[in-house]
């Protein structure tokens, strides 16, 4: 079951100004239950314009979102959306605000109007979930944690509200090597435990083909290409000539083939990569 | 983003005006607005129209958002009129009712004359205004501004600082504006409701908004200063300008245009004595 379905999308900003930006030019495509769903696309692409029409954030120009089978058009359906699509913008540690980490991941339940007990049963699950112990990080300022515990307060905070979709806008962007390598295990676990179907913004290639069920590729605000890492990447010049490049094992790949190697399908992971060469070096090993 | 759209209203484009010196369009637009006050007739708003469809002609920028900032003081101009209508009571009386015994509404035709007076005065005041601001860049204004207050450093006032203290304040208005579209996204996107409630809940549901964004304007604060440290910059020596404001043949055609302009005015004012009455006999 789809659980996002976007129809026929076009967005311009500043509308008949001298600043007019045409954002989305006519982008269809539909998310499923379950999936991990990856946009990429060059800076100024689109992307967070495209995310941040699915909790309705900005207002629909011209073609048409259902989130759940709910119209973002209508606006008694507003509520509903905005608590089951969860949010995680760029630099997420800045909306922090609260004195304590624990008042401010309660925020979204609290203003889901639940009662005290549930926010303290989901404040403390979500808190042991992005790997922050609860007793020892509850009454802590979230002013005075790292760049990557603030991000994981701010994560939590979004997972607090038990969204059904979570939208990820650059998570491990701004991150060391080991804490972006982090950020991205807890995604997969929140899919795993909390929240099956995931969208993530990235600008690494070999992330998104590691992560994502199927990729959206976005160019000036047009689909460029809609289908699993292994379609995407296969199109090596033309993700190129995007700027956003191929995942390394692509890349080796390519340079082998040029060595005179053939592969008989596409590897965008080093697993992958690391699998096709040993069954062409045992196929070798037969022939000799 | 926010941070590609200059602040203010600035209209991008070349053009006669826009390519003005702006210590040039400072003057001339006070010129212009001291000038205004001193109109009594209606060929001189007369002259005033077609004296600023002109001006908006050589500043290549579409009349409607020339209107626009007119339509935003239309409900205080018509509030200013009306008061104006109620009030004068010199002059032909057109209508007039006893209300209390202190009191009497009356309406004249003085005061008919007055308010129309007012309303156009304070439309092309605004318009003269917003030509200013529609084709200069906001930094090109603090430029001409520092440039004009300079004879003020003889009294040891910190022009320098004043001017570096203006643009830095410009400059990061586009930013925080960026930034509070965010936040504002984001604690939405939490459930936050920023439009409902009495006074008190609406101030308090700022707060999300308010913290996040004092935070990092501090700590944009810092960085700066840090930045600026780091090259060394220090106010008080003597620095150059990267855009040095030269005077050239515009501002020269410019500024005979507006002065005749004005002259125009003060002569209808103060010696014709008033034109309408030569040029609309028996109606004023
Ligand atoms: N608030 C805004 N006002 C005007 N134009 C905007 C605004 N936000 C974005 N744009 C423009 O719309 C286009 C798409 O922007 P968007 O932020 O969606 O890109 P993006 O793909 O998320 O880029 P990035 O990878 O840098 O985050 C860009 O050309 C941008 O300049
Ligand atoms: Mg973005």
């Amino acid at each position: 079951m789809a659980v996002v379905e976007v129809k026929n999308l076009s967005f311009t900003y500043s509308k008949k100004t001298p600043y007019q930006t045409h954002a989305l030019t006519d982008v269809s495509f539909s998310i499923e239950e379950g999936e991990f769903f990856g946009i990429v696309g060059a800076t100024g692409s689109g992307k967070s314009t495209l995310i941040s029409h699915l909790n309705v954030l900005t207002k629909i120009q011209s073609g048409e979102i259902n989130v759940l089978g709910l119209s973002v058009k209508e606006k008694k359906n507003l509520k509903s959306i905005r608590f089951s699509v969860g949010m995680v913008f760029q630099y997420p540690e800045y909306q922090l605000f609260e004195d304590t980490v624990e008042k401010d991941v309660a925020f979204g339940p609290k203003n889901m109007k639940l009662d005290k007990e549930e926010i303290d049963r989901r404040v403390k699950e979500a808190l042991n979930l992005v790997g922050l112990d609860y007793d020892l990080y509850a009454k802590r300022s979230p002013f005075e944690l790292s760049g990557g515990e603030k991000r994981r307060v701010a994560i939590a905070g979004v997972i607090a509200m038990e969204p059904k979709i979570l939208v990820l806008d650059e998570v491990a962007a701004g991150l060391d090597p080991e804490g972006r390598e982090d950020i991205l295990k807890l995604i997969k676990k929140l899919q795993k435990e909390k929240c099956p179907t995931v969208v993530l913004i990235s600008h690494n290639m070999d992330d998104i083909a590691s992560l994502a069920d199927r990729i959206l590729v976005l160019s000036k605000g047009r689909v460029e290409f809609l289908g699993t890492p292994k379609e995407v990447f296969k199109n090596y010049d033309r993700m190129n000539e995007l700027k956003l490049g191929v995942p390394l094992a692509t890349r080796i790949q390519k340079k082998l083939e040029e060595k005179g190697m053939s592969f008989s399908d596409v590897c965008v992971t080093a697993d992958q990569l690391a699998h096709e060469l040993k069954r062409i070096s045992a196929k070798e090993a037969e022939n000799v | 983003m926010f941070k590609d759209i200059a602040f203010g209203q600035y209209y991008p484009t070349s053009s006669f005006v826009h390519n003005l010196d702006p210590r040039i369009k400072l003057l001339l637009t006070v010129l212009f607005i001291v000038t205004i006050f001193f109109i009594q007739t209606y060929f001189s708003f007369l002259v005033t129209l077609v004296f600023l469809i002109v001006v908006i002609l050589f500043s290549r920028v579409p009349v409607l958002s020339v209107l626009k900032s007119v339509k935003g003081i239309l409900f205080l101009v018509l509030f200013a009129a009306i008061i104006n209508l109620f009030f004068v009571s010199t002059g032909e009386v057109i209508y007039e009712k006893v209300i209390t015994d202190w009191w009497t509404f009356r309406i004249t035709w003085d005061g008919v004359h007055n308010s129309i007076k007012l309303t156009l005065r304070l439309i092309f005041l605004i318009t003269g205004a917003s030509i200013i601001s529609l084709t200069t860049t906001p930094m090109r204004l603090t430029d001409g501004i520092e440039s004009l207050l300079k004879p003020l450093k003889v009294i040891k006032f910190p022009v320098h600082d004043i001017a570096i203290i203006m643009s830095i304040a410009l400059r990061f208005i586009p930013t925080l504006l960026d930034e509070t579209h965010k936040t504002i996204n984001a604690q939405k996107a939490r459930g936050a409701a920023f439009d409902t409630g009495g006074l008190i809940k609406k101030a308090k549901s700022m707060l999300p908004v308010l913290i996040p964004l004092f935070v990092s304007a501090f700590r944009r604060a810092d960085e700066l200063a840090f930045a600026m440290d780091a090259r060394c910059y220090n106010a008080t020596e003597k620095r150059t300008k990267m855009r040095k404001l030269k005077l050239g043949w515009r501002d020269l055609i410019a500024t005979l245009f507006v002065a005749g302009y004005a002259t125009f005015i003060f002569v209808d004012r103060y010696y014709f004595l008033g034109l309408d009455h030569v040029l609309f006999p028996g109606v004023f």
